[in-house]
């Protein structure tokens, strides 16, 4: 599956409390959170972004609180794909569990800018820059997880491995 | 080759191997799995849409209220009443009602629900703290709660280890707070990423259980996926006194692996003090700045235990002073057992003589909630575990984390100060 999206940028320890504050936290609707994504830091964010943008992160992306919230409102919002150069342990796996694709990527993470734009290939799990041409290849996902992401998520995925079927 | 804490817990609980090292990824047993008021919701949205009747065990699974109760709004109030419905729908054993409950990281422990040698995977980021006894416990988001709900089990990549190695005496007012905030502020909010923590050494061992609590339910603060102190008698005399089953003490192999030490003496060390906005941005108190406060926190999972209380009641008792005027002094006990301990022993009227707004047990401020929201430009000191942008209200107001006795001695000179200033 191939990806092309606008880049929107930030920086080190973006933290769960920045990406959903926890007055938020009364509602699980996707559409609420997302409106609200990212307001502390950036609150261009939620008015401007378009379905298919890029989020990108630096270090200890999505650290702190355990909130699935957190990828559901960057999801909600539209974003297709998180790229960073390294991820929190449980908002990885969060991440991945609700189907939203992540690559960590250190070089291709130093090297967006605001507004460029990025080309990514799941299976292949490279990102290529679209204004300096460079390919970077993510650091490879490990089999459960990879199963995980087949699967379209952490929901369908359990279905499969306890054999339920889909009714209704 | 010798075996971490982490890798020996984890073999125990894992299925079709019985031996595991850092690196191996995993399917495991688990023996608890917590979920609060917030993460429980989508566990169960989750839950339900994967098409799963029954949990997989009714004595294992703790969905405990305690962010936004007493429910603060109505939104609040339906994910409280998710919770009860599907506990009531599936019979859980365990229940956790306002006034008879508290804050998950503080009640678990304190009704020996959790023990040395579980594996316990909990829907929110300071599960850690039960590592204090010797578990294996990890924070998760609630899809993968969701997922140990149905089967029981869930998947791990058995972390490599660093271990801290802690000498000296403690000084005065110097707690596990102090202990775990200096670690946080020599490896940085992302330092132990991905690994366990082990702590060791003489001043661990002469270290209470209360601190223990408070220095595991920090290691988050590191990235850490999960920290560990050893079983010792300290261990034995806490879990003794409330275990609700058999239990098994593990102890990491003197050759095990570890992939860095970090050696701490304590003979120097003052209270330590993380400034906005992130816990690794610590110092010594005495490098800090005595800005004044606006408002003072002390209770929530890191710091509302019975010992934390004590520490005040001793310094009102002892000075015999009152909390500053323009201060606004929050004290919150950590469970219904805390509140009424506290209450027998007399402190929640000192406290309330001296100033204090004295509330039953929620997480509430900690994580900017209610009871004690900050407004643009308030500064804070908290014994909670969180100082990011807009963590305990508006982004622009400043927390400052500390423990009991410095938010106290904040809370009385109306500024940021040491203990040994009043």
């Amino acid at each position: 599956m191939k990806l092309e999206g606008k880049v929107w940028k930030y920086g080190d320890n973006i933290d769960t409390d920045v990406i959903i504050p926890a007055r938020y936290l009364n509602t699980t609707d996707p559409v609420t959170l997302a409106a609200h994504c990212m307001e502390d830091a950036d609150q261009s964010f939620a008015q401007n972004v378009q379905p298919g943008d890029i989020m990108v992160g630096g270090r200890n992306f999505g650290c702190g609180s355990s909130r699935e919230h957190a990828p559901i409102s960057i999801k909600g919002a539209g974003v297709s794909c998180i790229v960073a150069e390294s991820f929190a342990r449980i908002f990885f796996r969060n991440a991945v569990n609700i189907g939203l694709p992540i690559l960590e990527s250190p070089d291709a993470a130093r090297d967006a800018q605001p507004g460029d734009t990025l080309s990514v290939d799941l299976v292949g799990g490279t990102i290529t820059n679209q204004r300096t041409g460079q390919t970077y290849q993510a650091s490879p996902y490990p089999p459960v997880v990879l199963g995980i992401i087949n699967a379209g998520g952490l929901v369908p995925y359990t279905r499969e491995i306890l054999g339920i079927e889909i009714t209704g | 080759m010798g075996k971490t804490l982490a890798e020996k817990i984890i073999a125990a609980h894992a299925q079709d191997v019985t031996d595991v090292s850092a690196g191996d990824l995993v399917t495991v047993r688990t023996d608890v799995v917590m979920a609060n008021d917030i993460t429980a919701p989508i566990a169960i949205e989750s839950f339900n849409a994967m098409g799963v009747e029954e949990v997989y065990d009714s004595g294992s699974i703790m969905l405990v209220p305690s962010h936004f109760t007493p429910n603060k709004d109505i939104k609040s109030a339906e994910q409280a009443r998710t919770l009860r419905q599907f506990a009531d729908e599936q019979a859980l054993c365990h229940r956790f009602r306002v006034g008879r409950s508290g804050i998950e990281h503080v009640i678990l422990p304190e009704r020996g629900l959790v023990l040395p040698g579980d594996l316990v995977v909990g829907g929110d980021s300071h599960t850690c703290t039960y590592g204090a006894l010797g578990a294996f416990a990890t924070g998760m988001g609630s899809t993968d709660i969701a997922f140990a709900m149905a089967t029981g089990t869930t998947w791990l990549k058995v972390p490599e280890t660093m271990r801290f190695v802690y000498h000296g005496q403690r000084q005065p007012w110097v707690g596990g707070k102090d202990m775990i905030l200096r670690t946080i502020g020599e490896i940085g909010v992302d330092g132990a990423l991905y690994r366990a923590m082990e702590f060791i050494g003489p001043a661990i061992s002469a270290l209470p259980m209360s601190d223990r609590l408070t220095m595991a339910n920090m290691v988050i603060e590191a990235g850490s996926k999960c920290g560990f102190m050893p079983f010792d008698d300290v261990t034995r005399e806490y879990v003794e006194a409330r275990a609700t089953r058999p239990y098994t003490a593990y102890f990491a192999d003197d050759d095990a692996q570890y992939v860095s030490v970090h050696e701490f003496d304590l003979s120097e060390m003052e209270p330590q003090v993380a400034c906005p906005y992130s816990p690794d941005n610590v110092q010594p108190i005495s490098q800090v700045k005595p800005e004044q406060v606006d408002q003072v926190f002390i209770g929530s999972c890191t710091n509302g235990r019975l010992e934390d209380l004590a520490i005040v009641a001793g310094m009102l008792e002892q000075s015999g002073r009152e909390f500053h005027p323009d201060v606004r002094v929050i004290i919150i006990p950590g469970s219904q057992a805390v509140y009424l301990d506290a209450l027998r022993a007399g402190w929640l009227e000192l406290f309330t003589l001296a100033g204090a707004a004295v509330s039953t047990s929620t997480c509430g401020p900690c994580l900017g909630g209610h009871m004690g929201v900050l407004a643009a430009d308030e500064v804070c000191v908290s014994t909670s575990n969180r100082n990011f942008r807009g963590r305990m209200g508006h982004p622009d107001a400043r927390v400052y984390l500390a423990n009991p006795a410095v938010a106290a001695a904040s809370g009385i000179l109306g500024r940021v100060a040491h203990p040994d200033e009043l």
